[in-house]
């Protein structure tokens, strides 16, 4: 360990890039502190639209957390050589968002103050008390795989803590999306297709999550990826890009063909001001077409800037996605007297209006600078970031396996 | 969740096995029948919920006019829904009046929409700390001292029965104590519930339009007319067994 630490990253602005992560998570907290004494009656949310922008981050957040961790697990658990060095940041990456999304997520409610009782008090009916387990063994795994892949003493045991995490991440986010999933209530959850989706959607987030940090830090340390490396990592991110198109299309496609469904994805889709916007733009156009350009067309996917653009232009998609699905979900009236014309003081039968407030956009903003942060101080101190030996991967073959 | 979770909880254990221990008795004192533990309304203090009632409500629609929102105002002064709000949205409701209208023959309705007190609440399988609660005599409750403001139930509730506190509060009745940043919803008036009353939108309704009873005695009104004439689960579909029936949609 010694030795190795002697290779921890040299980050010329490292004090400035830290006071920006520390400013951002400043701010969120601040804004959570403001939302908890006035209550949220000083957000956009409401008793229709209930979870609002911070869920937005947090559960990209958390879902990018255990996607963020694929890299590692292809490299331990399915034995690819590129990715065997790529190990150590992607455990701590996906240690750094799940702690950035648990951190917006647990200050944006209603009672923030009672985190104990969250913890103390578990209902195992529900899809969110599971969290209480699966949230602290995953720290737990992933910790663990990170401590046995720096070690070199105890690099043996390491395969078994990155197949027991792998596994673990999946159930993670399995029962992520069945927080959704399971929700009987409204038109726009209830699928058993959201699960896997929200796995796939794992897998590509936090790929982008992964390449973006790791672009930014070589380039902030003077160094390049290695262009067949590069290139690779990009590839696996075009095709994670196109399975979770092809999920989206089938959550789509699943809702259509029940008949009493077509009038939300008409909505989502069509009608919905705000929601068919985001969707077509945001997640279509930005967050799918666009990575796939910069991953497979020739002429962009050979400029060294390609890798940046396409995880921007993915996480902006993921996030474009999750406005949709979370808000827009909630927007749609409930249809509680199908067929029926339906008006109340309580705002039955109508859209619901939801605009995010300043708190709750720095709260969310304040995630990822918590996750910023929390990376760049970890990856100053120890030696995460991959040291690729380009000769020995050229001659083992392993660049091209 | 389930009943045992229900008496899992340290200040309801006692309860729950005084429930038993209650309806034990009641089995095996010659000539004392469950029914009229049922039927005893009113329960002393420290005395359980009991599993043989079931309380329910039945609406008929036919009876409730469009304007009237008496039952609101009610329930408003009963349960101290008194905060002011900018944003109506950002409003408590726990019983609104909805109004109905079927777009192919022009028939229309008025009712009063609350909770429903499901048999089987998805608000109570969500609920991560076990904050939402049905209680032995099916009441659907919220637990303000372990709620901690996720708003997953009101993700879950069907019926849009449950509001956030989005505010401070002033001013509350000592007897239903709400609290900012939790989540709320009719509770059946149970503090009258349990003194023998009715709730209060039941009394106030000028046409006698709601019916409060114990589903479970078939010798009460409620269940007397709805073992007679048709009445209606919202959202049937779901399965969830309503303690609130409606009459004439």
């Amino acid at each position: 360990m010694q030795s190795a630490l002697t290779q921890r990253l040299r980050i010329p602005n490292f004090y400035l890039l830290a006071a920006i992560g520390a400013i951002l998570t400043v701010a969120g907290t601040l804004a959570a502190f403001y939302m908890e004494h006035h209550g949220h009656q000083v957000t956009g949310m409401n008793n229709q639209v209930f979870w609002g922008l911070p869920h937005v981050f947090a559960i990209f957040l958390i879902v990018g957390a255990s996607g963020v961790l694929n890299v590692a697990s292809i490299g331990t658990v399915f034995g690819k050589k590129v990715y065997k060095p790529r190990g150590p940041l992607s455990g701590l990456l996906a240690i750094t968002m799940l702690a950035a999304g648990l951190f917006v997520i647990m200050l944006d409610l209603g009672r923030a103050d009672r985190l104990i009782v969250a913890m103390t008090h578990v209902n195992w009916t529900s899809v969110f008390g599971w969290n209480m387990v699966l949230y602290p063994v995953f720290f737990g795994l992933v910790g663990l795989y990170v401590w046995l892949l720096l070690d070199r003493k105890m690099y043996a045991y390491s395969k078994a803590a990155g197949t027991a995490a792998f596994i673990w991440r999946l159930v993670m986010t399995t029962g992520t999306g069945s927080i959704f999933g399971f929700v009987v209530a409204r038109q726009a959850y209830h699928s058993a297709v959201i699960a896997p989706m929200f796995i796939i959607m794992s897998f590509a987030w936090g790929l982008a999550m992964f390449l973006l940090f790791q672009t930014a830090m070589y380039k902030w340390q003077g160094t390049q990826l290695n262009e067949e490396i590069r290139l690779r990592l990009n590839n696996l991110l075009g095709t994670f890009v196109a399975a979770v198109a092809y999920f989206v299309v089938v959550y789509h496609l699943t809702n259509i063909y029940y008949a009493k469904q077509t009038a939300f994805e008409h909505f989502i889709l069509v009608s919905g001001g705000i929601y068919p916007q985001l969707f077509w733009v945001g997640f279509v156009v930005v967050g799918t077409l666009l990575p796939l350009l910069f991953v497979f067309v020739p002429a962009l996917r050979n400029t060294p800037s390609s890798s940046i653009l396409a995880s921007i232009f993915t996480i902006l998609g993921g996030l474009a996605f999750l406005y949709v699905f979370i808000i827009g979900g909630q927007a749609y009236p409930l249809e509680i007297f199908p067929g029926m014309e339906v008006k109340s003081s309580f705002f039955d039968g109508v859209v619901d209006p939801y605009t995010p407030s300043l708190p709750e956009i720095l709260l969310s903003i304040g995630g990822f600078g918590l996750y910023f942060l929390l990376s760049l101080l970890a990856v100053h101190v120890l030696p995460f970031m991959p040291q690729d030996d380009i000769a020995q991967l050229q001659a083992s073959g392993a660049l091209h396996d | 969740m389930s009943e045992d979770r229900i008496e899992n909880k340290s200040r309801r254990s006692f309860v729950g096995a005084a429930a038993v221990a209650g309806i034990g008795v009641a089995a095996l004192a010659p000539g004392l029948k469950l029914i009229e533990v049922a039927g005893a309304a009113q329960r002393a203090p420290g005395e359980p919920a009991s599993s043989a009632v079931r309380w329910g409500m039945l609406i008929d629609t036919s009876k409730c006019a469009s304007g009237c929102d008496a039952c609101v105002k009610a329930c408003a002064l009963e349960n101290g829904i008194n905060e002011t709000v900018t944003d109506a949205r950002q409003g408590s409701q726990w019983i609104r009046k909805i109004d109905l209208k079927d777009p192919k023959t022009g028939q229309e309705h008025s009712l009063p929409m609350l909770c429903q007190h499901c048999e089987h609440p998805p608000c109570v399988d969500v609920c991560p700390t076990g904050a939402s609660m049905k209680r032995a005599d099916g009441i659907v409750l919220v637990d303000r001292h372990i709620c901690i403001g996720c708003r997953y139930c009101m993700m879950a509730c069907p019926y849009k029965a449950r509001s956030l506190v989005h505010m401070p509060l002033t001013e509350q009745n000592p007897l239903v104590p709400r609290g900012q940043g939790c989540v709320e919803a009719c509770t059946f008036c149970v503090h009258r519930v349990d003194r023998g009353q009715q709730p209060a939108c039941v009394e106030a309704c000028p046409e006698k339009a709601m019916l409060f009873g114990n589903l479970n005695d078939p010798n009460s009104e409620i269940a007397q007319r709805i073992a007679k004439e048709k009445t209606t689960q919202v959202r049937a579909d779901l399965k969830l067994n309503l303690g609130v029936r409606y009459q004439g949609i």
